[in-house]
């Protein structure tokens, strides 16, 4: 008796196949990415220690009350000037910062009643419990959008390149390379030195 | 001497369908290597405000997420509607992040990135920052002090549109 050939398996139906777990992965799949605005909370403070007192022109109060409105340097204002009174504020570089070494680098009005030198410069957000999470996010976001804006003139200034395009080369997964990271870092250290980020989130008051 | 036949008139052949399974394998590995399963169903709602100052969070980072906002529809009746917690896929108090936090550090992230730890706080818009505030509160208690609020990109002025 002769041996039987094996029946080929009909392979046609091969691509349906794929073809439905293709649109299954297709519908399920989200392209999802985290991002947001990250913020590094100030540690508790050690007991019987009282905070340093800070002048109050080194310091940018902006209030938001329940309806959602700014206060800011007691002065009611519209979130959409709040960038480019954050960055006259930050730039002034009316005085000295520590070592009594006035800001080279500003190109503020060096008004000697609005904040010393970026280094000294702070600004306070304060809100209400009652204030929608998205206020306070759109204030954050203009507030980081101010020091953004001065470090990228900056890095632009000293390295021919932004500030926040220096930052997502750094974090980018592609970058492997070592020295490329290194150097992207002191630069940033740098810049980030000019214009410190100094945003202080206050407990809420009621 | 016809090197050059006729060739016969008319007809096109037939498109070769012999490479679309592959090509559609390929397209289905593709997809199934970048698909991720949602990890956690959301029970509080989670319209995050916009912003355009962003940084991104990185798969690779040590992330511990914690989620804010007012409970979904099918929870209100047992949960009420104001704003909770979520840790997990439970509801919870204030008084649970801390516990929640070390877990999630010693089991899922790895104790040795207790100091570099993002806490993503994913809130919703409506959110009181009473909420936020106490939730931040906690963090700093168990010095977690790094953390994204989590956006989505676009202009903050969308924030303020109802």
């Amino acid at each position: 008796m002769a041996r039987r050939k094996a029946p080929e398996v009909n392979a046609g139906s091969m691509a349906d196949i794929a073809f439905l777990l293709l649109i299954f992965f297709l519908v399920t799949t989200t392209f999802q990415e985290d991002a947001g605005i990250t913020r590094k909370l100030p540690p508790m403070p050690p007991e019987g220690v009282t905070p340093p007192i800070i002048k109050q022109k080194n310091l940018f109060t902006v209030l938001v009350n329940k309806n959602n409105d700014l206060l800011v340097e007691e002065e009611v204002m519209e979130l959409k000037d709040l960038r480019q009174a954050a960055i006259d504020f930050l730039d002034n570089g009316g005085g000295t910062n520590e070592k009594n070494e006035p800001c080279t680098y500003c190109q503020g009005a060096k008004n000697p009643e609005s904040s010393d030198h970026p280094n000294k410069a702070i600004i306070s957000v304060r809100n209400d419990r009652e204030t929608e999470y998205g206020t306070f996010i759109a204030v954050q976001n203009e507030l980081v959008g101010a020091y953004n804006t001065l470090r990228n003139r900056e890095a632009l200034r000293l390295y021919k390149m932004k500030y926040t395009s220096m930052d997502s080369i750094l974090s980018h997964p592609q970058t492997t390379d070592e020295s490329v990271k290194k150097d992207l870092k002191d630069k940033m250290k740098v810049i980030k030195d000019m214009y410190p980020l100094k945003i202080s989130e206050a407990e809420t008051s009621n | 001497m016809s090197k050059f036949k006729k060739k016969k008139s008319g007809e096109l052949p037939p498109v070769s369908t012999a490479a679309l399974p592959d090509i559609v394998f390929m397209l289905l590995f593709f997809f199934m290597t970048v698909t991720v399963f949602k990890k956690d169903d959301f029970k509080v709602a989670q319209e995050l405000p916009f912003a355009d100052q962003i940084q991104k969070l990185d798969k690779t980072d040590p992330v511990i997420y914690i989620y804010a906002g007012k409970p979904s529809d099918r929870y209100q009746d047992q949960v009420g509607t104001q704003a909770k917690i979520q840790l997990n896929d439970k509801f919870a108090d204030v008084s649970e992040i801390k516990d929640y936090w070390f877990n999630t550090l010693n089991n899922e992230v790895g104790a040795q990135n207790r100091l570099i730890a993002i806490t993503a706080l994913k809130v919703d818009n409506e959110t009181n920052m009473g909420l936020v505030a106490d939730i931040k509160q906690k963090l700093r208690e168990i010095n977690a002090l790094k953390i994204n609020y989590t956006t989505k990109k676009g202009e903050f002025s969308k924030n303020l549109e109802k």
